[in-house]
Protein backbone atom coordinates (compact mmCIF):
# COMPACT_ATOMS: atom_id res chain seq x y z
CA UNK A 1 0.00 0.00 0.00
CA UNK A 2 1.00 3.56 -1.04
CA UNK A 3 1.37 5.84 2.09
CA UNK A 4 1.94 9.33 0.26
CA UNK A 5 4.85 12.40 1.74
CA UNK A 6 4.38 15.99 1.04
CA UNK A 7 6.07 17.34 -1.95
CA UNK A 8 9.45 18.24 -1.46
CA UNK A 9 10.16 15.79 0.93
CA UNK A 10 12.08 12.37 0.36
CA UNK A 11 13.32 9.09 2.24
CA UNK A 12 16.55 8.48 2.22
CA UNK A 13 17.69 5.14 1.68
CA UNK A 14 20.97 3.27 2.89
CA UNK A 15 23.08 3.63 -0.15
CA UNK A 16 22.38 7.32 -0.62
CA UNK A 17 22.76 7.74 3.28
CA UNK A 18 25.70 6.10 3.37
CA UNK A 19 27.20 8.40 0.51
CA UNK A 20 25.83 11.49 2.49
CA UNK A 21 27.69 10.25 5.75
CA UNK A 22 30.62 10.37 4.75
CA UNK A 23 30.37 13.59 3.03
CA UNK A 24 28.83 14.58 6.53
CA UNK A 25 31.81 13.50 8.04
CA UNK A 26 34.57 15.36 5.11
CA UNK A 27 32.50 18.46 6.00
CA UNK A 28 32.48 18.82 9.91
CA UNK A 29 36.49 17.36 9.65
CA UNK A 30 37.28 20.65 8.38
CA UNK A 31 35.04 22.68 10.29
CA UNK A 32 36.33 21.65 13.85
CA UNK A 33 40.29 21.37 12.40
CA UNK A 34 39.26 25.02 12.22
CA UNK A 35 37.39 25.41 15.54
CA UNK A 36 33.92 25.65 14.30
CA UNK A 37 32.20 23.49 17.26
CA UNK A 38 29.28 21.70 15.78
CA UNK A 39 25.84 22.75 16.90
CA UNK A 40 22.16 21.52 17.31
CA UNK A 41 19.46 23.75 17.70
CA UNK A 42 15.57 22.92 17.71
CA UNK A 43 13.84 22.82 14.22
CA UNK A 44 10.80 24.50 15.56
CA UNK A 45 11.47 28.12 17.39
CA UNK A 46 8.83 30.76 18.33
CA UNK A 47 7.82 32.74 15.12
CA UNK A 48 8.43 35.74 17.36
CA UNK A 49 12.08 35.05 17.76
CA UNK A 50 12.84 34.08 14.35
CA UNK A 51 10.75 36.94 12.64
CA UNK A 52 13.04 39.27 15.15
CA UNK A 53 16.36 38.14 12.64
CA UNK A 54 14.73 38.30 9.56
CA UNK A 55 14.11 41.78 7.84
CA UNK A 56 11.00 40.10 5.52
CA UNK A 57 7.77 40.23 6.51
CA UNK A 58 7.56 36.52 7.43
CA UNK A 59 9.72 34.39 9.32
CA UNK A 60 9.20 30.78 8.29
CA UNK A 61 6.90 29.16 5.39
CA UNK A 62 5.32 26.72 8.27
CA UNK A 63 3.58 28.18 11.31
CA UNK A 64 1.29 26.94 13.74
CA UNK A 65 -0.30 27.02 17.39
CA UNK A 66 0.95 25.04 19.83
CA UNK A 67 -1.09 23.39 23.17
CA UNK A 68 -1.17 27.04 24.27
CA UNK A 69 -2.02 29.36 21.83
CA UNK A 70 1.48 29.89 21.28
CA UNK A 71 2.51 30.61 17.43
CA UNK A 72 5.94 28.39 16.55
CA UNK A 73 7.34 28.08 12.82
CA UNK A 74 9.75 25.75 11.22
CA UNK A 75 12.96 27.45 10.66
CA UNK A 76 14.35 27.97 7.46
CA UNK A 77 18.16 28.57 7.97
CA UNK A 78 20.41 28.35 11.27
CA UNK A 79 22.00 31.57 10.42
CA UNK A 80 19.02 33.44 12.70
CA UNK A 81 18.90 30.32 15.47
CA UNK A 82 22.32 30.47 16.08
CA UNK A 83 22.32 34.16 16.02
CA UNK A 84 19.93 33.40 18.99
CA UNK A 85 21.96 30.95 20.59
CA UNK A 86 24.82 33.47 20.63
CA UNK A 87 22.64 35.53 22.17
CA UNK A 88 21.10 33.93 24.65
CA UNK A 89 24.22 31.31 25.56
CA UNK A 90 27.40 33.42 25.14
CA UNK A 91 26.14 37.25 25.31
CA UNK A 92 29.20 37.80 28.00
CA UNK A 93 31.44 35.08 26.16
CA UNK A 94 34.82 36.68 24.49
CA UNK A 95 34.70 36.94 20.66
CA UNK A 96 35.20 35.84 18.23
CA UNK A 97 32.95 32.60 18.29
CA UNK A 98 33.22 29.98 15.86
CA UNK A 99 30.44 27.24 15.48
CA UNK A 100 29.60 25.07 12.56
CA UNK A 101 26.11 22.82 12.00
CA UNK A 102 24.63 20.57 9.75
CA UNK A 103 21.12 20.80 9.96
CA UNK A 104 17.52 20.23 8.62
CA UNK A 105 15.57 23.56 7.03
CA UNK A 106 12.49 24.05 5.59
CA UNK A 107 10.73 26.53 2.68
CA UNK A 108 7.83 27.23 1.11
CA UNK A 109 7.64 25.45 -2.68
CA UNK A 110 6.28 25.76 -5.93
CA UNK A 111 4.15 23.27 -7.03
CA UNK A 112 5.27 20.88 -9.96
CA UNK A 113 9.06 22.63 -9.51
CA UNK A 114 11.27 20.01 -7.89
CA UNK A 115 12.10 22.14 -4.62
CA UNK A 116 12.88 20.77 -1.80
CA UNK A 117 10.45 21.84 1.29
CA UNK A 118 13.37 20.18 3.82
CA UNK A 119 16.84 20.39 3.05
CA UNK A 120 20.06 19.72 4.56
CA UNK A 121 22.31 22.73 4.87
CA UNK A 122 25.65 22.36 6.41
CA UNK A 123 27.80 25.53 7.30
CA UNK A 124 29.49 28.31 9.69
CA UNK A 125 28.91 31.12 11.62
CA UNK A 126 31.67 33.47 12.77
CA UNK A 127 30.90 36.13 15.00
CA UNK A 128 33.04 38.35 16.16
CA UNK A 129 35.20 39.15 13.51
CA UNK A 130 34.84 42.26 11.41
CA UNK A 131 36.12 42.56 7.95
CA UNK A 132 38.12 42.06 6.33
CA UNK A 133 39.58 39.31 8.47
CA UNK A 134 36.24 37.70 9.25
CA UNK A 135 35.02 37.95 5.77
CA UNK A 136 38.41 36.36 4.47
CA UNK A 137 38.46 33.64 7.65
CA UNK A 138 35.01 32.33 5.94
CA UNK A 139 36.09 32.41 2.72
CA UNK A 140 39.18 30.03 3.50
CA UNK A 141 36.71 27.46 5.33
CA UNK A 142 34.13 27.14 2.43
CA UNK A 143 37.33 26.69 0.31
CA UNK A 144 38.72 24.01 2.20
CA UNK A 145 34.74 22.88 2.81
CA UNK A 146 34.53 22.96 -0.76
CA UNK A 147 38.16 20.72 -1.70
CA UNK A 148 37.05 18.36 1.41
CA UNK A 149 33.97 17.48 -0.66
CA UNK A 150 35.89 16.94 -4.08
CA UNK A 151 34.65 20.07 -6.02
CA UNK A 152 37.97 20.95 -7.06
CA UNK A 153 36.09 23.45 -10.13
CA UNK A 154 33.65 25.28 -7.88
CA UNK A 155 33.88 29.03 -7.87
CA UNK A 156 32.46 31.54 -4.92
CA UNK A 157 30.86 34.50 -6.21
CA UNK A 158 32.32 37.28 -4.02
CA UNK A 159 30.38 40.94 -4.01
CA UNK A 160 28.95 43.34 -1.78
CA UNK A 161 25.36 43.48 -0.50
CA UNK A 162 25.33 47.19 -0.31
CA UNK A 163 26.65 48.44 -3.67
CA UNK A 164 23.38 49.03 -5.61
CA UNK A 165 21.23 50.48 -2.14
CA UNK A 166 23.89 52.93 -1.52
CA UNK A 167 24.09 53.81 -5.69
CA UNK A 168 20.77 54.31 -5.70
CA UNK A 169 20.29 56.59 -2.50
CA UNK A 170 23.32 58.35 -4.28
CA UNK A 171 21.08 58.63 -7.33
CA UNK A 172 18.34 59.84 -5.23
CA UNK A 173 16.21 56.80 -6.09
CA UNK A 174 13.82 56.61 -2.61
CA UNK A 175 10.37 54.89 -1.94
CA UNK A 176 8.26 52.18 -4.29
CA UNK A 177 10.96 52.55 -7.17
CA UNK A 178 13.69 51.77 -5.06
CA UNK A 179 12.81 48.45 -3.86
CA UNK A 180 11.14 48.00 -7.14
CA UNK A 181 14.64 48.68 -9.02
CA UNK A 182 16.23 46.53 -6.41
CA UNK A 183 13.88 43.70 -6.91
CA UNK A 184 14.86 43.64 -10.57
CA UNK A 185 18.12 43.53 -9.56
CA UNK A 186 17.74 40.42 -7.62
CA UNK A 187 16.02 38.63 -9.95
CA UNK A 188 18.72 40.01 -12.83
CA UNK A 189 16.04 41.49 -14.72
CA UNK A 190 18.22 43.37 -16.99
CA UNK A 191 15.46 44.50 -19.82
CA UNK A 192 13.02 45.74 -16.29
CA UNK A 193 15.66 47.24 -14.84
CA UNK A 194 16.29 49.80 -17.66
CA UNK A 195 12.91 50.54 -17.75
CA UNK A 196 12.88 50.61 -13.91
CA UNK A 197 15.77 52.98 -13.66
CA UNK A 198 14.18 54.98 -16.55
CA UNK A 199 11.02 55.29 -14.90
CA UNK A 200 12.76 56.61 -11.59
CA UNK A 201 13.59 59.56 -13.40
CA UNK A 202 17.51 58.49 -13.54
CA UNK A 203 19.73 59.88 -16.80
CA UNK A 204 19.78 57.53 -19.66
CA UNK A 205 24.45 57.72 -19.31
CA UNK A 206 23.80 56.45 -15.26
CA UNK A 207 20.93 53.98 -16.53
CA UNK A 208 23.90 52.64 -18.52
CA UNK A 209 26.29 52.63 -15.89
CA UNK A 210 24.29 50.77 -13.27
CA UNK A 211 23.29 48.11 -15.47
CA UNK A 212 26.65 47.51 -16.86
CA UNK A 213 28.01 47.58 -13.39
CA UNK A 214 25.52 44.28 -12.66
CA UNK A 215 27.60 42.97 -15.25
CA UNK A 216 30.92 42.80 -14.25
CA UNK A 217 32.18 39.95 -12.80
CA UNK A 218 34.97 38.11 -12.85
CA UNK A 219 39.09 38.57 -11.87
CA UNK A 220 40.28 41.35 -9.94
CA UNK A 221 40.42 43.50 -13.10
CA UNK A 222 36.50 43.64 -12.97
CA UNK A 223 37.21 46.38 -9.91
CA UNK A 224 39.48 48.83 -12.08
CA UNK A 225 36.30 48.58 -14.92
CA UNK A 226 34.02 49.99 -11.96
CA UNK A 227 36.01 52.18 -10.43
CA UNK A 228 36.22 53.89 -13.45
CA UNK A 229 32.52 54.12 -13.34
CA UNK A 230 33.45 56.21 -10.53
CA UNK A 231 30.98 57.52 -7.50
CA UNK A 232 30.80 57.39 -3.50
CA UNK A 233 29.31 53.46 -3.63
CA UNK A 234 30.80 52.29 -6.14
CA UNK A 235 33.93 53.27 -4.86
CA UNK A 236 33.02 52.43 -1.08
CA UNK A 237 32.31 48.59 -2.50
CA UNK A 238 35.21 48.02 -4.70
CA UNK A 239 37.69 49.17 -1.74
CA UNK A 240 35.76 46.68 0.53
CA UNK A 241 35.65 43.65 -2.35
CA UNK A 242 39.30 44.98 -3.32
CA UNK A 243 40.78 44.72 0.48
CA UNK A 244 39.08 41.42 1.17
CA UNK A 245 40.87 40.28 -2.38
CA UNK A 246 44.49 41.86 -1.49
CA UNK A 247 43.96 39.54 2.08
CA UNK A 248 42.88 36.18 0.38
CA UNK A 249 45.58 36.84 -2.14
CA UNK A 250 48.07 37.19 0.79
CA UNK A 251 46.97 34.23 2.28
CA UNK A 252 46.74 32.78 -1.10
CA UNK A 253 43.42 31.66 -0.64
CA UNK A 254 42.19 33.66 -3.93
CA UNK A 255 42.08 30.81 -6.41
CA UNK A 256 38.54 30.18 -6.74
CA UNK A 257 37.07 33.73 -6.42
CA UNK A 258 35.00 35.44 -8.99
CA UNK A 259 34.37 39.41 -8.10
CA UNK A 260 30.62 40.07 -8.80
CA UNK A 261 29.24 43.11 -8.69
CA UNK A 262 26.05 42.11 -9.70
CA UNK A 263 25.58 39.59 -6.73
CA UNK A 264 22.65 40.16 -4.56
CA UNK A 265 21.12 37.30 -2.02
CA UNK A 266 17.39 38.13 -1.55
CA UNK A 267 17.77 37.18 2.20
CA UNK A 268 17.20 40.35 4.40
CA UNK A 269 19.92 40.53 6.91
CA UNK A 270 22.95 41.10 4.30
CA UNK A 271 25.20 43.53 4.83
CA UNK A 272 29.01 44.11 3.32
CA UNK A 273 30.64 41.40 1.73
CA UNK A 274 27.77 38.31 -0.21
CA UNK A 275 29.27 35.06 -1.40
CA UNK A 276 27.31 32.18 -3.55
CA UNK A 277 29.06 29.54 -4.51
CA UNK A 278 28.62 27.53 -8.31
CA UNK A 279 30.05 24.38 -9.46
CA UNK A 280 29.88 24.52 -13.55
CA UNK A 281 28.45 20.41 -13.24
CA UNK A 282 25.21 21.86 -11.99
CA UNK A 283 22.85 24.60 -12.99
CA UNK A 284 22.03 25.46 -9.49
CA UNK A 285 23.82 27.47 -7.02
CA UNK A 286 25.32 25.33 -4.55
CA UNK A 287 25.43 27.72 -1.72
CA UNK A 288 26.10 31.06 -0.38
CA UNK A 289 26.38 33.57 2.38
CA UNK A 290 28.42 36.89 3.59
CA UNK A 291 28.36 39.79 6.44
CA UNK A 292 25.27 40.28 8.52
CA UNK A 293 26.83 42.63 11.03
CA UNK A 294 23.58 43.87 12.06
CA UNK A 295 21.51 40.66 12.69
CA UNK A 296 22.96 40.08 15.73
CA UNK A 297 22.41 43.77 16.90
CA UNK A 298 18.16 42.91 16.64
CA UNK A 299 19.37 40.20 19.29
CA UNK A 300 20.67 42.47 21.54
CA UNK A 301 24.90 41.52 20.75
CA UNK A 302 26.10 44.14 19.14
CA UNK A 303 29.11 41.69 17.44
CA UNK A 304 29.95 41.66 13.64
CA UNK A 305 29.38 37.86 12.20
CA UNK A 306 29.58 36.24 8.80
CA UNK A 307 29.11 32.86 7.56
CA UNK A 308 28.06 30.57 4.48
CA UNK A 309 25.63 27.55 4.06
CA UNK A 310 25.74 24.85 1.45
CA UNK A 311 22.85 23.07 0.76
CA UNK A 312 24.22 19.84 1.67
CA UNK A 313 22.06 17.54 -1.64
CA UNK A 314 23.46 19.67 -4.12
CA UNK A 315 26.83 19.72 -2.86
CA UNK A 316 26.50 15.44 -2.82
CA UNK A 317 24.86 15.69 -6.16
CA UNK A 318 27.54 17.74 -7.46
CA UNK A 319 30.37 15.59 -6.17
CA UNK A 320 29.13 12.80 -8.00
CA UNK A 321 29.30 14.51 -11.73
CA UNK A 322 33.04 15.60 -10.64
CA UNK A 323 33.72 12.21 -9.85
CA UNK A 324 31.81 10.74 -12.78
CA UNK A 325 33.21 13.80 -15.25
CA UNK A 326 37.43 12.78 -13.11
CA UNK A 327 36.68 8.95 -13.77
CA UNK A 328 35.77 9.21 -17.24
CA UNK A 329 38.32 11.39 -18.81
CA UNK B 1 41.63 34.26 -9.24
CA UNK B 2 38.45 34.16 -11.19
CA UNK B 3 36.81 31.08 -13.28
CA UNK B 4 36.09 27.63 -13.52
CA UNK B 5 37.31 25.56 -16.55
CA UNK B 6 33.43 24.79 -17.93
CA UNK B 7 33.75 22.79 -21.04
CA UNK B 8 32.05 22.30 -24.52
CA UNK B 9 29.81 24.49 -26.26
CA UNK B 10 26.91 26.61 -24.74
CA UNK B 11 24.12 25.48 -24.84
CA UNK B 12 21.08 27.76 -26.20
CA UNK B 13 17.47 27.03 -26.24
CA UNK B 14 15.55 27.67 -29.50
CA UNK B 15 12.33 28.48 -29.33
CA UNK B 16 10.19 26.34 -32.38
CA UNK B 17 6.47 27.99 -33.34
CA UNK B 18 6.42 31.92 -34.18
CA UNK B 19 9.36 32.95 -32.54
CA UNK B 20 11.74 30.48 -34.99
CA UNK B 21 12.32 32.30 -37.61
CA UNK B 22 12.95 35.69 -36.08
CA UNK B 23 15.41 33.74 -33.76
CA UNK B 24 17.10 31.61 -36.82
CA UNK B 25 17.91 34.99 -38.35
CA UNK B 26 19.19 36.88 -35.30
CA UNK B 27 21.78 33.44 -35.06
CA UNK B 28 23.09 34.09 -38.52
CA UNK B 29 23.86 38.04 -37.88
CA UNK B 30 25.78 36.96 -35.05
CA UNK B 31 27.90 34.14 -36.99
CA UNK B 32 25.85 31.25 -35.20
CA UNK B 33 25.85 28.43 -37.78
CA UNK B 34 21.94 27.87 -38.31
CA UNK B 35 21.40 25.71 -41.50
CA UNK B 36 21.42 23.14 -39.70
CA UNK B 37 18.29 23.96 -37.30
CA UNK B 38 16.61 25.24 -40.89
CA UNK B 39 16.53 21.75 -42.48
CA UNK B 40 13.67 19.88 -42.33
CA UNK B 41 15.28 17.65 -40.13
CA UNK B 42 13.52 16.01 -36.93
CA UNK B 43 16.51 16.83 -34.86
CA UNK B 44 16.09 18.51 -31.86
CA UNK B 45 19.36 19.50 -31.22
CA UNK B 46 22.00 20.55 -33.33
CA UNK B 47 25.59 20.41 -32.46
CA UNK B 48 27.97 23.27 -32.90
CA UNK B 49 31.80 24.16 -32.04
CA UNK B 50 30.65 27.20 -29.84
CA UNK B 51 27.22 27.00 -29.58
CA UNK B 52 24.38 23.95 -29.49
CA UNK B 53 20.98 24.47 -30.37
CA UNK B 54 18.49 23.07 -28.67
CA UNK B 55 14.92 23.66 -30.35
CA UNK B 56 11.75 23.21 -27.67
CA UNK B 57 8.23 24.62 -26.94
CA UNK B 58 8.72 28.44 -26.19
CA UNK B 59 7.23 27.90 -22.82
CA UNK B 60 9.52 24.99 -21.80
CA UNK B 61 12.25 27.84 -22.37
CA UNK B 62 12.56 28.66 -19.08
CA UNK B 63 11.94 25.33 -17.36
CA UNK B 64 15.13 23.98 -18.86
CA UNK B 65 17.34 27.14 -18.83
CA UNK B 66 16.74 27.44 -14.97
CA UNK B 67 17.76 24.15 -14.77
CA UNK B 68 20.99 24.49 -16.50
CA UNK B 69 20.10 21.90 -19.14
CA UNK B 70 20.41 24.61 -21.38
CA UNK B 71 23.00 27.59 -20.27
CA UNK B 72 20.97 30.70 -22.24
CA UNK B 73 17.36 30.65 -24.43
CA UNK B 74 15.38 32.79 -25.87
CA UNK B 75 11.94 32.97 -25.63
CA UNK B 76 8.86 35.22 -25.81
CA UNK B 77 8.08 37.97 -22.50
CA UNK B 78 4.51 36.27 -22.24
CA UNK B 79 5.84 33.40 -21.56
CA UNK B 80 8.86 34.87 -18.77
CA UNK B 81 5.56 36.70 -17.10
CA UNK B 82 3.78 33.56 -17.09
CA UNK B 83 6.38 31.35 -15.27
CA UNK B 84 8.10 34.30 -12.96
CA UNK B 85 8.52 32.45 -11.05
CA UNK B 86 11.59 30.63 -12.73
CA UNK B 87 14.90 31.84 -11.83
CA UNK B 88 16.75 32.74 -15.04
CA UNK B 89 18.44 35.89 -16.10
CA UNK B 90 16.83 38.66 -18.92
CA UNK B 91 19.87 39.95 -20.46
CA UNK B 92 18.45 41.25 -23.33
CA UNK B 93 14.80 42.01 -25.32
CA UNK B 94 15.23 41.28 -28.58
CA UNK B 95 13.39 43.33 -30.29
CA UNK B 96 11.51 41.15 -32.61
CA UNK B 97 8.51 38.88 -32.21
CA UNK B 98 6.63 42.02 -30.74
CA UNK B 99 3.06 41.72 -30.00
CA UNK B 100 0.45 42.53 -26.93
CA UNK B 101 -1.23 40.19 -24.18
CA UNK B 102 -4.59 42.45 -23.77
CA UNK B 103 -8.20 42.20 -22.71
CA UNK B 104 -10.73 41.38 -25.38
CA UNK B 105 -14.20 41.10 -25.64
CA UNK B 106 -17.28 40.59 -28.30
CA UNK B 107 -17.50 43.62 -30.60
CA UNK B 108 -20.33 45.92 -29.53
CA UNK B 109 -21.34 43.28 -26.52
CA UNK B 110 -21.06 45.35 -23.19
CA UNK B 111 -21.07 41.38 -21.36
CA UNK B 112 -17.80 42.25 -19.22
CA UNK B 113 -18.69 46.06 -18.11
CA UNK B 114 -22.36 44.31 -17.11
CA UNK B 115 -20.95 41.22 -15.63
CA UNK B 116 -18.53 43.89 -13.57
CA UNK B 117 -21.06 46.05 -12.73
CA UNK B 118 -23.83 43.25 -11.89
CA UNK B 119 -21.94 40.58 -10.20
CA UNK B 120 -18.77 42.21 -9.32
CA UNK B 121 -16.99 39.68 -11.39
CA UNK B 122 -16.18 38.97 -15.02
CA UNK B 123 -15.69 35.44 -16.10
CA UNK B 124 -12.25 35.80 -18.49
CA UNK B 125 -10.61 33.10 -20.33
CA UNK B 126 -6.85 32.98 -20.98
CA UNK B 127 -3.61 30.47 -21.78
CA UNK B 128 -2.06 32.86 -19.27
CA UNK B 129 -4.23 32.53 -15.96
CA UNK B 130 -0.96 33.87 -14.00
CA UNK B 131 -0.66 37.28 -15.72
CA UNK B 132 -4.24 38.02 -16.17
CA UNK B 133 -4.82 37.48 -12.24
CA UNK B 134 -1.81 39.51 -11.78
CA UNK B 135 -3.31 42.16 -14.43
CA UNK B 136 -7.21 42.29 -12.19
CA UNK B 137 -5.65 42.05 -8.89
CA UNK B 138 -3.51 45.11 -9.80
CA UNK B 139 -6.29 47.37 -11.17
CA UNK B 140 -8.53 46.00 -8.13
CA UNK B 141 -11.30 43.58 -10.13
CA UNK B 142 -12.64 40.40 -9.40
CA UNK B 143 -12.45 38.19 -11.69
CA UNK B 144 -12.92 34.23 -12.39
CA UNK B 145 -9.76 32.74 -14.91
CA UNK B 146 -10.70 29.86 -17.17
CA UNK B 147 -8.02 28.45 -18.52
CA UNK B 148 -8.36 26.96 -21.88
CA UNK B 149 -5.48 25.48 -24.12
CA UNK B 150 -6.79 25.84 -27.77
CA UNK B 151 -8.48 28.87 -29.67
CA UNK B 152 -9.16 31.18 -26.45
CA UNK B 153 -11.55 33.26 -29.48
CA UNK B 154 -14.16 30.71 -28.87
CA UNK B 155 -15.05 31.12 -24.90
CA UNK B 156 -16.59 34.23 -25.42
CA UNK B 157 -18.86 33.28 -28.26
CA UNK B 158 -20.01 30.17 -26.86
CA UNK B 159 -20.61 32.09 -23.72
CA UNK B 160 -17.94 30.22 -21.26
CA UNK B 161 -16.19 33.38 -20.83
CA UNK B 162 -17.29 37.03 -20.84
CA UNK B 163 -13.60 37.88 -22.15
CA UNK B 164 -10.27 36.80 -23.05
CA UNK B 165 -6.84 37.84 -22.34
CA UNK B 166 -4.67 36.90 -24.82
CA UNK B 167 -1.66 37.80 -27.29
CA UNK B 168 -1.99 39.81 -30.37
CA UNK B 169 0.42 40.23 -33.16
CA UNK B 170 -2.42 41.91 -35.60
CA UNK B 171 -5.31 41.74 -34.02
CA UNK B 172 -6.78 39.87 -37.32
CA UNK B 173 -7.53 36.52 -35.30
CA UNK B 174 -9.54 38.75 -32.95
CA UNK B 175 -11.72 40.90 -35.61
CA UNK B 176 -12.50 37.17 -37.67
CA UNK B 177 -14.24 36.29 -34.49
CA UNK B 178 -15.67 39.71 -33.69
CA UNK B 179 -13.69 40.03 -30.84
CA UNK B 180 -12.36 44.12 -29.84
CA UNK B 181 -9.23 44.71 -27.66
CA UNK B 182 -10.51 46.56 -24.53
CA UNK B 183 -7.67 47.15 -22.17
CA UNK B 184 -3.81 46.65 -23.62
CA UNK B 185 -2.01 44.93 -20.50
CA UNK B 186 1.78 44.43 -21.64
CA UNK B 187 3.87 44.40 -24.46
CA UNK B 188 5.98 41.42 -25.57
CA UNK B 189 8.66 40.37 -27.15
CA UNK B 190 11.45 37.67 -27.85
CA UNK B 191 13.97 37.90 -24.65
CA UNK B 192 17.31 36.39 -24.01
CA UNK B 193 17.79 34.84 -20.73
CA UNK B 194 20.50 32.95 -19.00
CA UNK B 195 20.82 30.12 -16.45
CA UNK B 196 22.49 31.81 -13.35
CA UNK B 197 25.06 29.34 -12.85
CA UNK B 198 26.00 29.78 -16.37
CA UNK B 199 25.96 33.56 -16.24
CA UNK B 200 28.35 33.33 -13.18
CA UNK B 201 31.31 30.63 -14.76
CA UNK B 202 30.85 31.60 -18.69
CA UNK B 203 30.93 35.23 -18.15
CA UNK B 204 33.32 36.15 -21.12
CA UNK B 205 31.16 33.90 -23.62
CA UNK B 206 28.07 34.97 -22.64
CA UNK B 207 29.14 38.57 -22.54
CA UNK B 208 30.19 38.79 -25.75
CA UNK B 209 27.37 36.82 -27.40
CA UNK B 210 25.17 39.17 -25.39
CA UNK B 211 26.87 42.28 -27.08
CA UNK B 212 26.68 40.68 -30.39
CA UNK B 213 22.69 40.22 -30.04
CA UNK B 214 22.35 43.64 -28.94
CA UNK B 215 24.44 45.13 -31.81
CA UNK B 216 22.43 43.05 -34.47
CA UNK B 217 19.30 43.93 -32.47
CA UNK B 218 19.97 47.73 -32.63
CA UNK B 219 18.89 47.16 -28.74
Amino acid sequence: MIHPIPPGTRDILPEEMRELRSLHGALIDVFEQRGYGEVATPAIEYDEVLARGDGRTASSAYRFFDERGDLLALRSDMTVPIARLVASRFAGAKPPLRFSYLANAFRAVRPQRGQMREFAQAGVELIGAPAPAGTVEVVEVLEATLDAAGLERAVIGLGDADLFRHLLTELGVEGESRNTILGRLAAHDLVGLEVELSRAGIAAAQVDTCVALSQLRGGREVLEQARAIGGEAVERATARIGETVAALEQRGVAGRVQVDLGLLRDLGYYSGAILEVYDPAIGHVLGGGGRYDELLRRFGVDLPAAGFALYLERVHVAQMEESRRGGGS
Amino acid sequence: MGGAKPDGPLKLAVPRGALLGGTLDVLDAVGVDTSAARSESRSLIFPGERITLVTMRPSDVPTYVEAGAADLGITGKDVLLEQSDRVVYELLDLGYGRCRMVLAGRQGDESLGESQRRLGMMRIATKYPRIAERHFESTGRQVETIEVKGSIELAPLVGLADGIVDLVATGRTLKENDLEVREEIVECSARFVANRVAHKLRATEIDELTAKLREATGG
